[in-house]
């Protein structure tokens, strides 16, 4: 072990190698929602995404954004009016038959993302896996990636803060949206409403790698038909729902 | 004219011998554990003091944007190790006084520290 590499470290890389499973001689199932060695970069082999199953989400439900704004301390000392929302509910009518539907609304993690395409320093950016986010390094709080969200997904943030999360720093005049957890991904684990929601026993939304054709979610939107909203923009969201 | 230059630099030399009295070197507080048997930081300390600064941006631009999750160089564990609660459980404040880590330093040389807007200064309480 050499000295710039921990014990914690070395335990995870060696738990990482255990994670390779041989099926057959010669050939390696390499399960990738295992975390990956911390040291490495994040690759565009990967793409986050999910699939939120609508018929499941219940009318009044909030576990999903109470649990983000726990994880991410989002209502902690700021005014109603100005609170961030990452993800929120919001319910849908069909006019002529009155079918009623409930969804939670957070940052599509476009392929295309308006948001990047608008900001003009570079902080709005898109991770080689597809994660969508605002380097507040460089934030300069113009909000143009706010005007240019078709979904509505990010906040401003009018306050200072105070007792941020060592994993969520976030700060007054940056903007900030759903980042999907990835301080949880990185690790292996799953985004906190996920979490939530599963842990409930709603079981509606399901999280993975799309480019995995064996991962749950690849199966899972090969079986059933979901809608990825606004798809007349083309901006093919890594969210998409099922049942609308 | 040759006695008002003398005492003008009397005055001087009395008000710069004031000014260094007046100025405590910065006494940071003690790191909660070595880095390893051989090397108490995560870097030898005379590069830690002069460079500690690049390695945290270069580390935050890895983080940010390519996801590397080291911890080696990472502010959240400068700040497990470096920010040490009283006997009573409480952190120091990264906003006054000088008994925060960063802050003992940082107010010495007067250079102001702006990763605390965002970032967690002080360790989470599990
Ligand atoms: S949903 Fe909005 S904030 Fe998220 S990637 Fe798309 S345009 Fe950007
Ligand atoms: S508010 Fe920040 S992230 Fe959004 S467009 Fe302006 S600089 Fe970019």
């Amino acid at each position: 072990m050499s000295p710039t590499q921990n014990r914690r470290d070395f335990l995870k890389k060696t738990a990482t190698v255990a994670g390779l499973t041989t099926i057959a001689p010669g050939i390696l199932f390499y399960n990738v929602s295992q975390a990956k060695p911390d040291g490495e970069a994040v690759t565009s082999k990967v793409r986050w995404g999910m699939l939120i199953d609508t018929t499941k989400c219940a009318t009044g439900c909030t576990d999903c954004v109470d649990a983000c704004t726990k994880e991410h301390g989002l209502n902690d000392n700021v005014s109603a009016e100005v609170a961030p929302q990452w993800i929120r509910k919001v319910g849908l009518r069909d006019k002529q038959t009155g079918k009623e539907t409930s969804l939670p609304m957070l940052c599509q993690h476009c392929e295309e993302p308006p948001c990047v395409d608008v900001c003009p320093t570079g902080a709005s950016f898109k991770r080689a896996d597809g994660i969508v986010l605002v380097d507040k390094h460089t934030c300069i709080g113009c909000r143009y990636c706010m005007m240019a969200c078709p979904y509505k997904a990010r906040s401003f943030i009018h306050e200072t803060l105070e007792n941020q999360k060592p994993h969520s720093p976030r700060g007054k005049g940056t903007v900030e949206s759903c980042t999907f957890c990835v301080h949880k991904v990185d690790k292996g684990e799953q985004p906190a409403c996920v979490e939530a929601c599963s842990n409930a026993d709603h079981n509606a939304i399901i999280f993975g790698d799309i480019k995995d054709p064996e991962s749950e979610i690849s199966k899972k939107l090969a079986e059933v038909s979901s809608t990825a909203l606004r798809a007349d923009m083309k901006l093919n969201p890594g969210v998409r729902y099922q049942g609308i | 004219m040759k006695l008002y230059l003398l005492l003008t630099q009397i005055g001087f030399g009395l008000l710069l011998s004031l000014a260094v009295n007046a100025i405590e070197k910065p006494t940071p507080p003690k790191a909660n554990k070595q880095f390893s048997t051989e090397q108490a930081c995560v870097e030898p300390i005379d590069i830690m003091r002069r460079y500690h600064g690049h390695f945290l941006k270069h580390h935050r631009d890895d983080t940010m944007h390519s996801g590397v999750r080291t911890t080696q160089h990472s502010l959240v564990e400068c700040i497990n190790c470096h920010v040490t609660a009283d006997d009573h459980g409480n952190y120091p404040s990264v906003k006054d006084g000088s008994e925060h880590f960063c802050r003992s330093c940082h107010n010495y040389a007067a250079v102001t520290i702006d990763c605390f807007q965002c970032h967690a200064s002080k360790p989470e309480k599990k």
